[in-house]
């Protein structure tokens, strides 16, 4: 069932060092981006990837499809050791797990039609016979809703929605059984990102796709996704499946974040009044995490334990796991 | 390549552009056929005719052998027309090659390269280029060299910043992800993306390619005697400047238009090959 499997990745960046700090001795900082990162993703279910900017959770697509080369851990695609691959295996591994990108402008070559960027992945990895490369083409484009004579358009020809079909298109070029999607809603129109999502959800009915959809938008992650997965500084403070998560949130940062999103009714947006105060604060600087528990600076029912150990992700009494002492049952 | 022919046949030519081009194809049309265009022999003694001004019979004059200055300015338009393009395709295309590969490797050749830029730029590149032609010795090859070993730098440069910024595109993550090997996202992505700054120096560099060559002619350090060259035509003449000023001013003109026609063209590329994003 366990399609991908994520043990304990770590990414961290080294920080620039100045010449006093290297003079005196100091140790080279890093910016922890992920942190300890275990998680696994089912076949066939759409899981969401939920934080506030900054908190790592591009980092650590990037480094699922290892445009970034974890620190530690172990990332385990259908049993195989991806940190291991090489050549052939590698591309291999590609072709089965494919990014969609945030930024619809910069993700596509401006100096290649449509088609031939399409082209370009059905050759590489001999998908289909050459011969029927232009009919594969129309079909993919057929499938995003695109019209036909786009492949012979260039990027710059089309509108953000139309380029994030595009680059949907590329992506599933290869047949991959896994998309990892970086925000790829986050850059566009409300009345755009909806035809988007639609067209992520109809994809995946139709193909038996698995996703792995990051995003800062709890609306977004209610709407579609199975189960989600919620990071707060590098590390994921919870997990479970999303309308249980939604009903009953367990961690005080996830109630925060649910808190926080914004209601259309007013009925709502007066009970929200009333409640408490949703988190404060700015996010610590990832540089220098606070010690223990890394949302205690910001968190309602802090104690002084909660500085003293990072608390470990596990059930805890209850139906999911959460990451936080203060919780049981 | 196809964006661009499509773009040039769907806009007209803005109007330097087209100037650029014309003086450049009177220069090609004389580098092609000197004869068609040439009235004499441009190495051709004529003794009754010595330092003979602009007249019907010899429109720019002759010099002291009563060589035609007509025909040897057409007949110089080959030799300065190889200047142009080999003293800049050289160091143009190693340049360039360098530049994509510190640009995408960083780190090691990187950090060599910005030194040796740095060593290289300190010498006023003409100096650099005489004491290497000096070293070698005078002829067109040798000055060939001398300009690849310096001119190099100003390519790669450029084009090291440009490949900087396109490797951080998205679509060069987008074709990592999808598994293309190196060699691929360098020439197929990376390369079509990052040449135009490069290209648009080139056309511009042919323009100061030809004073270079025409310098080192004047110095006798280029092309050499009896080959007509616009700088080695301007050397000869110069002591005769004050009584027969023809055989400089004849030469000099088409230096100018040369590198207006060059400079032209440049300028016109650069606004046909700006990519819409």
């Amino acid at each position: 069932m366990t399609l991908l499997a994520v043990e304990g990745v770590s990414k961290r960046f080294p920080a620039r060092r100045g010449l006093v700090d290297v003079l005196s001795g100091r140790p080279r900082q890093a910016v922890h981006a992920v942190e300890q990162v275990s998680l696994e993703v089912r076949r066939g279910e759409t899981l969401g990837i939920v934080g506030e900017s900054g908190c790592g959770k591009s980092t650590f697509a990037r480094c699922l499809v290892r445009l970034y080369e974890p620190d530690e851990g172990a990332i385990r695609f259908e049993g195989a050791d991806v940190l291991a691959l090489q050549g052939d295996a590698r591309r291999n591994f590609n072709r089965h797990v494919q990014m969609v990108f945030q930024d619809p402008y910069g993700s596509l070559n401006p100096r290649m039609t449509v088609g031939d960027t399409l082209a370009e992945a059905l050759s590489v990895h001999a998908v289909v016979a050459r011969a029927q490369v232009p009919a594969r083409v129309r079909e993919l484009l057929d499938l995003v809703h695109l019209p036909a004579d786009a492949a012979e358009r260039y990027p710059h020809e089309f509108s953000g929605g139309q380029r994030q079909r595009i680059g949907i298109a590329r992506a599933l070029a290869v047949e991959p059984s896994l998309i990892i999607a970086d925000e790829p809603v986050s850059a566009l129109d409300v009345s755009v990102q909806a035809s988007i999502v639609n067209l992520f959800l109809e994809l995946q009915a139709r193909l038996g796709l698995t996703l792995v959809f990051i995003t800062h938008d709890l609306r977004l992650v209610k709407h579609m996704t199975h189960r989600v997965a919620v990071m707060y500084l590098g590390r994921i403070v919870e997990v479970g499946p999303t309308a249980d998560l939604f009903a009953a949130p367990r961690h005080p940062y996830t109630q925060a974040l649910i808190r926080a999103v914004p209601h259309v009714k007013p009925a709502a947006r007066e009970a929200r009044r009333n409640r408490q105060a949703a988190v404060t604060g700015e996010l610590p600087s990832p540089l220098k995490p606070p010690p223990g528990c890394a949302f205690h600076p910001r968190c309602p029912i802090a104690q002084p334990a909660c500085a003293q150990a990072v608390p470990a992700l596990e059930d805890r009494g209850g139906a999911w796991p959460v990451a936080c002492i203060r919780v049981s049952g | 390549m196809r964006a661009v022919l499509a773009r040039i046949a769907s806009r007209p030519l803005p109007a330097p552009l087209l100037g650029g081009l014309a003086l450049l194809a009177v220069m090609v049309a004389f580098t092609v056929s000197p004869g068609t265009f040439a009235p004499y022999d441009p190495l051709a003694f004529d003794y009754n005719a010595l330092l003979s001004p602009p007249s019907a019979a010899h429109l720019f004059g002759t010099d002291q052998f009563g060589r035609d200055i007509l025909s040897r300015t057409i007949a110089a338009a080959a030799v300065d027309l190889q200047i142009a393009l080999f003293a800049t395709i050289f160091p143009g295309l190693l340049g360039s090659l360098i530049g994509l590969f510190v640009g995408w490797y960083g780190g090691v050749a990187d950090a060599v390269f910005g030194r040796l830029v740095d060593l290289v730029v300190t010498f006023p590149f003409l100096v650099l280029v005489i004491a290497i032609v000096a070293i070698l010795g005078p002829g067109l090859a040798n000055m060939y060299i001398a300009v690849t070993a310096v001119g190099w730098v100003f390519y790669a440069r450029l084009m090291r910043g440009e490949v900087l910024v396109q490797k951080s595109g998205e679509y060069v993550a987008a074709a990592r992800v999808l598994g293309y090997s190196t060699p691929r996202i360098i020439f197929r992505h990376i390369l079509p993306n990052a040449v135009r700054p490069v290209l648009v120096y080139a056309v511009t560099d042919m323009a100061l390619a030809i004073l270079l060559g025409s310098s080192l002619g004047y110095l006798g350090l280029g092309a050499q005697p009896p080959t007509a060259e616009w700088g080695v035509l301007i050397a000869d003449g110069k002591n005769f400047f004050t009584t027969a000023p023809w055989i400089v001013l004849f030469p000099g003109a088409a230096i100018v238009l040369a590198g207006l026609g060059f400079s032209l063209t440049g300028d016109g590329l650069a606004d046909l090959l700006e990519v819409r994003r």
